[in-house]
């Protein structure tokens, strides 16, 4: 049995040595050209998904970096077992998998010589999925910036709540959003980044409060899920619903920017900030 | 109603005829009667005390239980409704006005659930769209500005899910009123009467004391939903219930809420004025809590409330 899928998974995956497929516009692309433009395709600028320490190379000035709460794990309040798995034992083949703690990475460092705090968060751990870590990290590094008065930045991306950690991941939504109620006694300026996907409870928490939101191009923005509202409504829903594009269209978000100019757009507006 | 309670109704319609044969006819049945008095305080006693979470959730969602109709006439005096978000419109899922209890002013903010199809066709079934979350957060500012504490009653399948209610911006409604509620500085106490379901509930969720009533749930998703994504199977929603921990026993042990509201044995449904007094007790001794506390102190003892939810490993 064993060989049966092993064949296959070898198949599907023959060209992704060479070739990187995009999910969007199917072209085919060289890993390399793929990878220089920084994961996003150069034939549709369908920004794909990269994780969160590829992401602060990207947009912090190299070396200033400075990780906090990097010990964070998440625990199994419900004692969760799902279908396959319990929840205890997905978190410790995902921390193995990942090298991540937790969907989030926290910390200080530069933008152009700019200090600032960010939250990073990363899809491939649980879907980026909001847990009890995941705020506690959030809440502590908007904390960090209310005290020293250094403006702070969430890059999303995730799916929502995280099901496993049943209510207290709800309560998350309420707690991040404590801390960054906060920031605005002392005029420290929140950003919010929404990435591919940025959805359910984390959408509906800090990812849609910011001072600026600023979201990818294409990236998946919203509330309900698809298909639950096409199962509500009855009706097909438009091919741009609930993307970037359509959330700037109906004035939810300040501007779209490219990654590869996330940082400089983030600099400049960052040196509005009169502090 | 589940066959638990169908035979508890069974046996209290028979003791309905007992009573009108003894009323009607010269036979007495006055040691019948109290026998089967007895037995049924007994048979709900049991049922009532040993109730599986997917149970409850039943209880929570049966269609005779209080809304907040009920509670407006029952609880509450001197309602007056205000309507409207000043910017799109009124929801009648989710309304809210000022209020007295016990002779006390307050802002009541509450879903507003129906009991048949015709009520529920125009309050969308107490699902709120974000005009409702809007008209929330200007009630609640008005609230502020006038002094008087914040009550409201969560009894929600969830935020509306529909192509509009994206549109008009629910994630961003939601998310400002979590904001915000943070940091109004009066006293606010929420109540989870029915269905506490998800990001719904939680846009009028957030406070300085969070009570349930015993037999209502507070999940972050609809155990009808986690099977679905989690079993890929919808049937499995009884054992979701189990698995997400929802009942108010569950998140007092999980330290979500504050205070459990005891119903009447045999639940809201069956005695309306039993479970409003429990109610409008319970909300009394929480709003008489912060009375004469200051805006800081407030303030900085709910931050440190949300500030210790959540159990994580270091």
């Amino acid at each position: 049995m064993a060989w049966f899928s092993k064949s296959k998974s070898k198949k599907e995956n023959k060209s992704s040595d060479i070739w990187i497929k995009c999910t969007k516009c199917e072209n085919h692309i060289f890993k390399e050209d793929w990878h220089n433009n920084l994961n996003v395709c150069p034939k549709c600028n369908y920004h794909s998904k990269i994780s969160a320490y590829e992401r602060i190379g990207l947009i912090l000035d190299s070396g200033t970096f400075d990780e906090i709460n990097i010990s964070i794990y998440p625990a199994d309040p419900l004692g969760f077992v799902d279908a396959k798995e319990s929840y205890k034992d997905k978190v410790a083949k995902t921390r193995k998998k990942t090298g991540l703690n937790e969907a989030i990475v926290t910390g200080t460092g530069e933008i152009n010589g700019i200090k600032v705090v960010v939250a990073v968060m990363d899809f491939r751990f649980m879907g980026g999925s909001l847990g009890s870590g995941t705020g506690e990290k959030i809440l502590q590094a908007s904390n960090y910036s209310y005290d020293k008065k250094i403006p702070f930045i969430i890059f999303s991306a995730s799916g929502g709540a995280r099901m496993h950690e049943g209510i207290l991941s709800l309560m998350q939504m309420a707690k991040t959003c404590a801390g960054i109620a906060r920031l605005d006694e002392r005029k420290v300026p929140f950003i919010s980044v929404l990435t591919d996907p940025t959805t359910g409870g984390v959408s509906a928490s800090y990812a849609m409060v910011g001072d600026l939101n600023i979201a990818e191009p294409g990236a998946l923005i919203g509330f309900a899920g698809r298909r639950v509202i096409e199962h509500t409504i009855k009706q097909k829903l438009p091919d741009d619903f609930q993307t970037s594009e359509y959330l700037l269209e109906h004035g939810f978000i300040d501007f779209i920017a490219n990654r590869s100019e996330m940082k400089n757009k983030l600099y400049q507006v960052l040196s509005f900030y009169n502090r | 109603m589940n066959k638990k309670e169908t035979s508890v109704s069974d046996m209290e319609e028979m003791l309905e005829k007992l009573k009108a044969m003894t009323d009607t006819k010269d036979s007495d049945f006055a040691e019948q009667i109290t026998n089967m008095e007895k037995l049924i305080e007994s048979k709900k006693k049991n049922i009532y005390s040993n109730l599986t979470p997917w149970e409850t959730v039943q209880i929570a969602r049966h269609h005779k239980r209080p809304v907040l109709d009920d509670y407006i006439k029952l609880l509450f005096t001197d309602f007056i409704e205000l309507h409207g978000d000043r910017r799109f419109g009124d929801d009648r899922g989710l309304i809210g006005g000022f209020a007295k209890i016990d002779g006390q002013p307050i802002m009541l903010i509450g879903h507003n659930k129906g009991k048949n199809v015709d009520e529920n066709v125009i309050r969308n079934f107490g699902m709120a769209k974000p005009e409702g979350y809007r008209k929330a957060l200007r009630l609640m500012k008005l609230a502020e500005k006038f002094n008087v504490p914040i009550v409201t009653f969560i009894d929600t399948p969830g935020a509306y899910p529909g192509l509009e209610a994206e549109e008009r911006g629910q994630a961003e409604a939601i998310a400002r009123n979590l904001v915000e509620m943070a940091q109004i500085k009066v006293p606010i106490v929420c109540v989870v009467t029915g269905e506490g379901g998800s990001g719904g509930a939680l846009g009028i969720g957030v406070g300085d004391s969070i009570l349930m009533l015993s037999n209502s749930i507070y999940s972050v998703i609809s155990p009808e939903g986690c099977a679905s994504i989690i079993w890929r199977d919808g049937t499995m929603a009884q054992k979701a219930a189990e698995a997400l921990k929802i009942t108010a026993s569950s998140l007092k042990e999980l330290k979500v809420i504050d205070e459990i509201i005891d119903e009447p044995l045999g639940g809201a449904h069956n005695d309306y004025p039993s479970t409003v007094k429990s109610v409008k007790n319970v909300v009394l001794k929480h709003l008489k809590k912060y009375k004469g506390n200051s805006e800081s102190k407030l303030l900085k003892k709910r931050f440190e409330k949300y500030s210790n939810i959540g159990v994580f490993n270091k």
